[in-house]
């Protein structure tokens, strides 16, 4: 009977509504008439139904048949109402209206329905709605639906999907889709012609089918599709050359942030500030902290704590200088105990009085993301911005130091000190303001750092290490040294990274400067004259 | 006979009277007072001391190296966790089929990762005399490799500081891989007897702490007797004025290369029993902060005196046990606070204090403060 009758109603269906399909909307009736026949019919006739939604060129038709994909389209009981189940937890399901998308609140699990679907069915529905979004007049959803073709055509869409491709207007779509062509053909018909147009691509579905078509019988495909695989092989060659080459100056522009405003302090002051790596962390848990009080504003709130975290941390070293260092003049090992000190009491300082754990930093929109190069390969924003920022603020310091006064009084009093203050410099006072110059460095390396890691009181001291590594290969006093040893050993460390692994990459690293520093004990770039000695 | 000078010292004859006055009462309160007495010291007690006398025998090593010859170590860690890995490699071995998983040779982090046999650097570890050459020999050689490049192309001061602390992290980025064969993280530890005595048995323990007792006061005398002989007053020479030296006529990197590596190997043997009294080895004892804290030790105590390293150690490790007990959130701030102090306001140290007390001039008060350029 039943089969019977559901027959009846999709025969009815097809002989009233079938003109009226054509139009661009159905109305509700003849919609409510369609989901009946789909939560009535047979799995067989189900398919055909599916197709007649998905052709009716309703708008509502793509949140019908994705729901009834996901098995949530579903009737309500009681009265017949299709409903859309927004969320199914628990005893009580949240669902809105199919028809006319009015939330209907929360209905007992009881009450509703659910349209069922099989995977067969499933397989359809994922063709039909590309097909759906083939037809949106948004350029992006094409092109999003297009490349989600790519190895899910069939025999059906591979009939449509060249009038699609004559219909297209955008060139990225239509490469996409004559791609996705392509890769049936290949794959299901063994088309020696198609081979070509998926030479080079990126594309894994596209490498998938090349793969199947090398072991095939037939042996012109075969060889036609090992050449396209060669070529394919040598564009994912560049495309890791050019991965680890973008996370190695990554990271290198990581270490040359940190080290830059140590290359400051101790290349120009001679002093060891192992305290450095805590005003870095000052750094980032100001930009926490700035983000605590914008709420909602994250993209404004890093803007800001970038001259905040310049002046907190440069504060803090100032207070460090005053209060430590300036005691300790020309003797830099006990510097180096003293400030050890100071490291650890603001680690233990962020500690109680913060947190003992890690603080989530939000990165702005604008930052976050990724750039898609091609489709082997995307670079994430947020690490272009670290680059960009580390070249603009060593740009920054290059000009302090070659082109104002206080970066001349400065280069004085680093090579002769009792003679700069005959000249009448005010030795104490450029001693300050180079290490509040250096501090504050730290600071924005620490606001760049809290967008790429965790922020935390440890933060500093995995980078210290690290930064005088970057200051001694470099050379001391030094600042394109120190550039070009950041820059350098971040892309040694990311080339080792994939044959030795990140942990032996570092040790390597870290036995590499060792060895090197016997070679070059004063780094790539010595400082040359008297201010050598000493 | 440069070993039996110093013990005609005023200086050591002191030291060491008070080291082994130390030692019998210790062991005479633990043995024959009864255990409801103020007075007893109890098992634990005696491995706390034995375990500050380790610290203050690698404080002895540190001082050696940077009090008389002007290299401020930050990777003495690296020599002391050495030793104790050697000696925790033979403990492990002597362990047999008594670990969880019954595995007659393999120790049991082995067997938790699938190894099959034992890797070529553990042959040998069953035999105490092998373990024991190797707790001289591992630091030792490590130092000799790395001082002989470090000296030869006079990488000094600041520099050689930072490489020794570079030193001492990348070990301990290697051990904490599971592929190194030395337990990974955990390190080696559940461990059961040393040359056949149980391990957990008060007496062991009070062996161990006499034994530690004994070695402190062998490296003090060794110590002693290098910065007494000529080699010492070269090796000061070289602290206070690297380039005269040199051009006097000194092979000022033959000198520093011998005290390095005598000095690493002190610290390796202090490691070594350091390991079976805390009962644990593992990769954090490589860590950086770990070797900076020594060198606190010795400038509380007082540069270039020895005694004064030995002071600093006891007193440091007293009062990190009583703040983390009471108040651990302190600890950081007062360790921090005693770097600063101490390097701003008493750059002798303690024996610094106590020698201007007495107005008595030793000549062996540290003359020069600035140890390099």
């Amino acid at each position: 009977m039943g089969i019977i009758r559901s027959l009846s109603q999709l025969l009815l269906v097809c002989c009233l509504l079938w003109p009226a399909l054509a139009s661009a909307q159905v109305d509700d009736s003849q919609a409510q008439q369609l989901l009946t026949a789909l939560a009535e019919s047979s799995f067989k006739e189900k398919k055909s139904v599916v197709n007649q939604i998905a052709g009716s060129g309703d708008d509502r038709a793509r949140t019908w048949l994705e729901a009834y994909g996901d098995n949530k389209l579903g009737r309500i009981e009681s009265s017949g109402d299709f409903i859309i189940v927004l969320k199914n937890r628990g005893r009580n399901w949240t669902v809105q209206s199919a028809l006319s998308g009015e939330n209907l609140g929360e209905i007992s699990r009881r009450d509703i329905d659910t349209i069922r679907v099989n995977n067969a069915l499933r397989n359809e529905l994922e063709g039909i709605l590309s097909v759906i979004d083939l037809k949106s007049p948004d350029e992006d959803n094409r092109l999003t639906a297009a490349r989600a073709l790519k190895g899910s055509v069939d025999d059906t869409l591979a009939e449509r999907v060249p009038d699609f491709i004559a219909a297209e207007e955008s060139d990225a779509v239509q490469a996409a889709l004559t791609e996705a062509l392509a890769i049936y053909q290949v794959e299901e018909q063994g088309d020696v012609s198609a081979v070509a147009t998926l030479s080079g691509s990126l594309n894994s579905e596209a490498r998938a089918a090349l793969q199947q078509a090398q072991n095939s019988d037939d042996p012109a495909l075969a060889a036609a599709a090992a050449k396209a695989m060669e070529s394919i092989e040598q564009k994912l060659k560049m495309n890791r050359a050019a991965e680890t080459l973008y996370f190695g100056l990554s990271l290198g522009s990581v270490l040359v942030l940190a080290a830059i405003g140590l290359a400051i302090t101790f290349g120009v002051m001679g002093v060891i500030n192992m305290a450095h790596g805590e005003l870095i962390m000052l750094g980032a848990y100001t930009t926490w902290g700035m983000q605590q009080l914008l709420p909602g504003q994250p993209g404004l709130a890093l803007i800001l704590s970038i001259p905040a975290g310049f002046l907190v941390a440069a504060l803090a070293g100032i207070a460090i200088e005053r209060t430590v260092i300036q005691h300790l003049k020309g003797r830099p090992l006990e510097t180096l105990l003293a400030t050890f000190g100071v490291s650890l009491i603001l680690q233990q300082l962020v500690r109680t009085v913060i947190s003992p754990l890690n603080r989530t930093v939000i990165t702005p929109d604008w930052m976050s993301g990724s750039v898609m190069i091609n489709e082997g390969l995307s670079l994430t924003l947020n690490r272009m911005y670290v680059i960009g920022f580390a070249l603009v603020v060593f740009a920054g310091l290059m000009l302090i130091m070659r082109k104002t006064r206080l970066g001349l009084e400065v280069r004085a009093v680093t090579q002769n000190r009792a003679m700069a203050r005959s000249m009448g410099i005010k030795a104490t006072k450029v001693d300050i303001l180079t290490f509040g110059l250096g501090s504050g460095v730290a600071g924005l390396a620490g606001v760049a750092l809290s967008q790429i890691t965790n922020v935390g009181p440890n933060l500093g001291q995995s980078y210290i290490i690290d930064s005088f590594m970057v200051v001694v290969f470099g050379g001391v006093g030094n600042l394109w040294g120190t550039l070009l040893a950041g820059l350098s050993l971040g892309t040694i460390n990311q080339l080792l990274e994939p044959w030795a692994g990140a942990v032996l990459a570092k040790i390597l690293v870290l036995v590499l400067i060792i060895l090197f520093i016997q070679k070059r004990p004063r780094g790539l770039f010595p400082q040359k004259g008297r201010a050598a000695e000493g | 006979m440069w070993l039996t000078r110093p013990l005609q010292e005023r200086s050591t004859q002191i030291f060491l009277g008070v080291l082994f006055g130390a030692l019998v009462i210790v062991s005479a309160l633990h043995l024959f007072m009864p255990q409801d007495s103020a007075l007893y010291v109890s098992s634990y007690t005696v491995t706390l001391l034995g375990k500050y006398l380790c610290y203050a025998l690698l404080a002895v090593a540190v001082d050696l190296v940077w009090g008389y010859l002007g290299i401020l170590s930050l990777g003495h860690g690296a020599f002391f966790a050495l030793g104790g890995y050697a000696m925790g490699m033979y403990l492990m071995r002597q362990i047999g089929d008594r670990g969880v998983y019954g595995d007659p040779v393999l120790p049991d982090f082995m067997v938790f990762l699938n190894w099959q046999e034992l890797p070529w650097y553990w042959a040998g570890f069953d035999m105490a005399w092998f373990a024991f050459i190797m707790v001289l020999l591992a630091p030792g050689i490590l130092a000799l490799v790395f001082g002989f490049l470090a000296f030869r192309s006079r990488v000094t001061g600041v520099y050689l500081s930072i490489i020794t602390q570079a030193l001492t992290f990348a070990l301990m980025l290697a051990f904490f891989r599971n592929e190194m064969g030395f337990g990974g993280n955990n390190g080696l530890t559940d461990f059961k007897d040393i040359l056949g005595f149980d391990l957990r048995t008060d007496a062991t323990r009070l062996g161990l702490f006499l034994a530690t007792g004994i070695a402190l006061a062998i490296g003090y005398v060794i110590c002693r007797g290098i910065v007494t002989s000529k080699l010492g007053r070269v090796s000061v020479a070289c602290r206070d004025a690297e380039a005269r030296t040199r051009f006097i006529g000194y092979r000022v990197e033959r000198v520093q290369l011998f005290v390095f590596v005598v000095s690493a190997m002190l610290a390796g043997v202090a490691g070594a029993l350091y390991v079976p009294q805390v009962g644990i080895i593992n990769p954090s004892e490589f860590s950086p902060l770990f070797s900076i804290e020594v060198v606190v030790w010795v400038a509380l105590g007082g540069r270039a005196t020895l005694y004064g390293a030995v002071i600093g150690a006891l007193l440091v490790n007293y009062a990190k046990t009583v703040f983390t007990g009471i108040m651990p959130d302190a600890w950081l701030f007062a360790l921090g606070g005693l770097f600063v102090l101490v390097t701003v306001f008493l750059p002798k140290g303690i024996a610094g204090l106590m020698s201007r007390r007495s107005k008595k001039d030793d000549t062996d008060t540290p003359a020069a403060q600035e140890a390099t350029a």
